[in-house]
């Protein structure tokens, strides 16, 4: 016989939850949980309680707009920007910060959106792809792109553009060989790297504002 | 009024650019519906056996949960037939293993459960509540070790006519008997499509009998019947959509157990419920390109003439499934030896099944093929691409046809030009540069040129655009792109009046996108709609126009909001008044294939060109220049085409260089388990590629005069890239991948 391997998950959940509400009610946060929430958890109503008190306020910026959130602390920036906020232009491919699908810039750094907690950015301010274009008009790499044919599927192609402006501005798009180093975490399995890089080129020749 | 410009050939964008540079660009887990609720599986943790129990309480008392689904309490598909009953029945385009049917294990990971919660955090953390407890059988995952028990497919043994089976001209294994003969064998590891888009699917019941997919598929129409042959459905109540899908390379050509299991969950919990796999999960239960043992017996005369060619196969497939694949194609037409033999076998391990990657099994049998032809080469002494040009085929030696047209040659030596291939020393390792050796090598592809039926639908709107319409789907290529090309030639519109639309089963009927068929199928359905639409419209006009009716379809032209002929000025008539007599009905057209084919051989040709450096210390092996030629026919878009064939080419470097799938087979499970074990090119990897097309008609597959791009992208790149190290080295590797440690 064998069994699924679950180390890490208490073999009654449920009653270990109920346990550290009580121990965090006595012995460090009496006054910040309010009392009837001891009771609730006390009278097993803890799911229900627990839901309520699970959800952490966040204030974020994203594409310019502010917002004020109440989030599961477990829930990664990439699942908050896609399934609450429904910005899918940040793309899924790993959750494991190896492929850059989902690549945003986080105070203007490009960092991979699936590799942190939503809750770890309080106060941040996040641009996805949906934020990057002036309306209409399309962001100088966004035209490159699409000029140089800088994609197939199309799946990878928002993390490669949000990543793409950051090599620009970071100042690592000066060769080729460069450009191909930096830009190293965002996979494109379509193929279309030769494009990818020609369009950056021509970004950064182009002398236009990124 | 001047001849609009021809957009069949133009390096035309896109019609979708904007839609992907803007993420604006949907893809199946990315539609929002009222109420959604998420699933996540549970895997088995064993390779084989049947699960004696298991626990779903604490998962069903998880905060958000809604269901948890096993085989004790899924409602049972009406059209379901068990998995594995008959694994030789052709199932590689439906579902062959059914989610939650009984409590067999038949490979590690396989579905055992699947958790439907409100939030996606809480369906995975509720799924690592469910426990499970198996009764253990011994399982089988090592190729190697049952190359003793391969069978032949059973089609083969069925039909003696099928490609799978046995194949002889000349004598048998004449090889043996030649005077200069090589005999080697060759490996392909498992590889896996790994498209960047997980594999995903958001399933809504409509209604009781009404089911609407968005889904990661490469057929709206295979998915559709498959799902409505489950259900019991009429096929019209069963809608698919697929208009964006993020890469698939075959791994959407079949029907998996997550979609089963999403589309039960949606029924359960009577939601819409997304489904998306992890990565891990990507490399268990969607397919991959089956572990392959080959064998090459070859023998010539010394002035470089092939005698004999003998081809063994032996590709894994799973318990429950007979994958069959191509992969002797190549050998059988490509070299004119006047003694040939193939042998193909299958292995049944306990794993998932296989499933076509790019190129499928054409790409695992050139490897073998063209390394071999690199080391008879070398034996004779003999130039490799001297040596492939002696043994030439000017037709099918396999059929004894002539090809519909065949422009290897001039692929041969653009290719040759451009990678510097005078450069290249019979001898290997005599270049350098630094620490770095220097090598050159060839690898030769080819492809059936298939074309299909398919159906295209057109609708004049008031707005003068033409509205074209097809279930087709585009994983990447740039079929919409293509599409709207032939049609903006075809009725002399602008491309901006053409409005392409795709991947929805309820639009006009058109085949899986998959072995490079789709321009040579789709394309003369859309030039056919669309000469029909004109002609339907020049009827319209003529019953107010006496000029219309008799006049000829290609003098009918679109100008200025009015339908007008060509030498008569006072012919118009207003696209409003044409809309409203057409009464909003569209044009639908099915286009088939000629007899004509009958009398060829037709085939899509490639050769690949690359030029490696190898570190002499460390072995670390650098692709410096890889040029790709192909004779694909007529090719409809050099921008997407190119894009194309350069993406297939990148395909080649990680087949050659790193992608290998390891099972630990004491456990049935693999260990690569995501992209930092299991290594894909990224940017660094691939140099600027460059593309050559002879860009010649066909005169044969079809009027467009299009072959097919997308699997000769990818066949023939990793020979070549094997046969530079080679070259470079003098270490002939036949083992893929070329890691470092087999170079040191």
């Amino acid at each position: 016989m064998a069994t699924n391997h679950e180390p890490d998950v208490p073999a009654n959940h449920n009653e270990n939850r109920r346990t550290f509400l009580k121990q965090s009610s006595l012995l460090t946060a009496l006054a910040l949980v309010p009392g009837p929430v001891v009771s609730a958890a006390e009278a097993k109503l803890d799911e229900r309680v627990a839901e309520a008190i699970e959800q952490i306020p966040l204030s974020l910026k994203v594409n310019g707009k502010k917002l004020k959130l109440k989030v599961e602390p477990r829930t990664t920036l990439l699942d908050l920007l896609r399934e609450n906020l429904h910005l899918t232009g940040t793309k899924k491919g790993c959750d494991y910060g190896q492929c850059g699908a989902c690549t945003v810039h986080v105070d203007g750094q490009r960092v991979n959106s699936c590799l942190s907690f939503a809750v770890m950015h309080d106060g941040q301010e996040i641009t996805t792809i949906e934020g990057l274009a002036e309306g209409d008009k399309l962001h100088p790499m966004q035209e490159a792109f699409v000029k140089h044919d800088g994609f197939q599927c199309g799946y990878c192609t928002p993390g490669q553009i949000m990543s793409a402006v950051a090599c620009v501005r970071e100042g690592h798009a000066g060769s080729e060989t460069e450009i191909r180093e930096y830009m190293s975490g965002n996979i494109c399995r379509c193929g279309a790297y030769s494009n990818i890089v020609a369009a950056i080129q021509d970004v950064k020749s182009g002398g236009q504002k990124v | 009024m001047n001849a609009p410009e021809k957009k069949i050939g133009a390096p035309m964008n896109r019609v979708d650019g904007r839609q992907k540079v803007t993420g604006a660009a949907k893809y199946s887990a990315e539609y929002e519906l009222p109420n959604m609720a998420y699933a996540v599986l549970v895997g088995s943790t064993v390779t084989k056996g049947r699960l004696s129990s298991i626990d779903t309480k604490d998962a069903e008392r998880a905060p958000g949960v809604l269901a948890v689904i096993t085989h004790l309490n899924a409602p049972k598909a009406p059209g379901v037939k068990p998995t594995g009953k008959d694994p030789s029945q052709p199932q590689t385009v439906g579902s062959a293993l059914q989610v939650f049917m009984d409590d067999k294990i038949r490979f590690n990971d396989q579905p055992i459960a699947v958790v439907v919660a409100n939030t996606l955090e809480r369906a995975r953390f509720a799924a690592r509540l469910v426990r499970a407890q198996y009764a253990k059988e011994k399982h089988q995952t090592n190729l190697e070790a049952n190359k003793a028990n391969a069978f032949l497919p059973t089609q083969a043994k069925k039909n003696p006519k099928s490609p799978a089976a046995d194949y002889q001209r000349g004598e048998v294994d004449a090889y043996k008997t030649g005077a200069l003969k090589l005999e080697a064998e060759y490996v392909i590891p498992t590889e896996v499509h790994h498209p960047m888009e997980l594999q995903a699917i958001t399933a809504h019941w409509e209604a009781p009998d009404r089911l609407t997919l968005y889904d990661k598929t490469q057929g709206t129409m295979a998915t559709r019947r498959d799902f409505a042959r489950q259900w019991g459905l009429p096929e019209e109540n069963v809608k698919v959509i697929a208009t964006y899908v993020g890469g698939a390379f075959g791994n959407a050509l079949h029907s998996w157990p997550h979609e089963s299991a999403a589309i039960i969950a949606a029924k359960v919990v009577n939601r819409p419920v997304k489904l998306m796999l992890t990565r891990e999960q990507m490399f268990t239960m969607v397919g991959y390109r089956p572990h392959t043992w080959q064998k090459i017996g070859m023998s010539a005369t010394a002035d470089g003439k092939i005698t004999a060619i003998t081809h063994e196969s032996i590709g894994q497939t799973s318990t429950y499934e007979e994958f069959v694949e191509a992969t002797l194609g190549q050998t059988k037409m490509m070299y004119q030896s006047p003694n040939l033999t193939t042998r193909y076998r299958l292995a049944a391990l306990d794993v998932g099944s296989p499933i076509w990657m790019r190129g499928p099994g054409e790409a695992t049998g050139a490897f073998a093929l063209e390394s071999a032809m690199d080391e008879m080469a070398f034996l004779l002494n003999i130039d490799p691409m001297e040596f492939r040009l002696r043994n030439y085929t000017d037709q099918d030696p396999e059929k004894n046809r002539p090809w519909s047209s065949k422009f290897l040659k001039e692929c041969y030596q653009a290719g040759a030009q451009r990678v510097g291939w005078n450069k290249r020393q019979l001898k290997p390792g005599s270049l350098r540069d630094g620490e770095w050796f220097i090598g050159y090598g060839m690898g030769v592809g080819t492809f059936g040129a298939h074309r299909g039926s398919s159906k295209a639908s057109a609708q004049l709107l008031p707005d003068g655009t033409v509205l074209l319409q097809s279930a087709v789907t585009d994983i990447g290529p740039g079929t919409g792109t293509a599409m709207t090309q032939i049609a903006a030639d075809t009725l002399g519109l602008p491309p901006e009046k053409i409005r392409f639309e795709w991947g929805n089963s309820d639009f006009a009927q058109a085949p899986t996108q998959g072995g490079s068929a789709i321009v040579n199928t789709v394309g003369p359905a859309v030039q056919e709609v669309c000469m029909a639409l004109k002609d339907k419209l020049r009827e319209l006009a003529a019953t107010s126009n006496g000029a219309f009716a008799t006049a000829k379809k290609e003098d009918v032209s679109f100008a200025d909001n009015h339908l007008t002929l060509a030498g008569n000025s006072t012919a118009r008539a207003t696209y409003a008044d044409l809309v409203r007599q057409a009464g909003g009905k569209a044009v639908t057209v099915e286009s088939k294939p000629s007899g004509e084919g009958q009398k060829f051989s037709m085939y899509s040709f490639s050769v690949h060109f690359a030029e490696v450096r190898v570190h002499e210390l460390t072995g670390e092996v650098r692709v410096s220049k890889l040029i790709s030629c192909a004779d694909a026919g007529t090719i409809i878009n050099e921008k997407t085409a190119g894009n194309q064939m350069k993406g297939g080419a990148v395909g080649g470097i990680g087949m050659a260089l790193m992608e290998h799938a390891i099972i630990d087979d004491r456990f049935g499970r693999y260990v690569t388990k995501d992209l930092a074990d299991y290594h894909v090119p990224v940017h660094a990897d691939s140099p600027a590629i460059e593309v050559f097309f002879v860009n010649q008609p066909d005169p044969y597959v079809n009027q467009l005069g299009t072959k097919g791009i997308g699997e000769i992208a990818t066949i023939g790149v990793a020979p070549a890239i094997a046969n530079a190290v080679f070259n470079a080295t003098g270490k002939r590797v036949r083992e893929l991948p070329i890691t470092p440690d087999k170079l040191v």
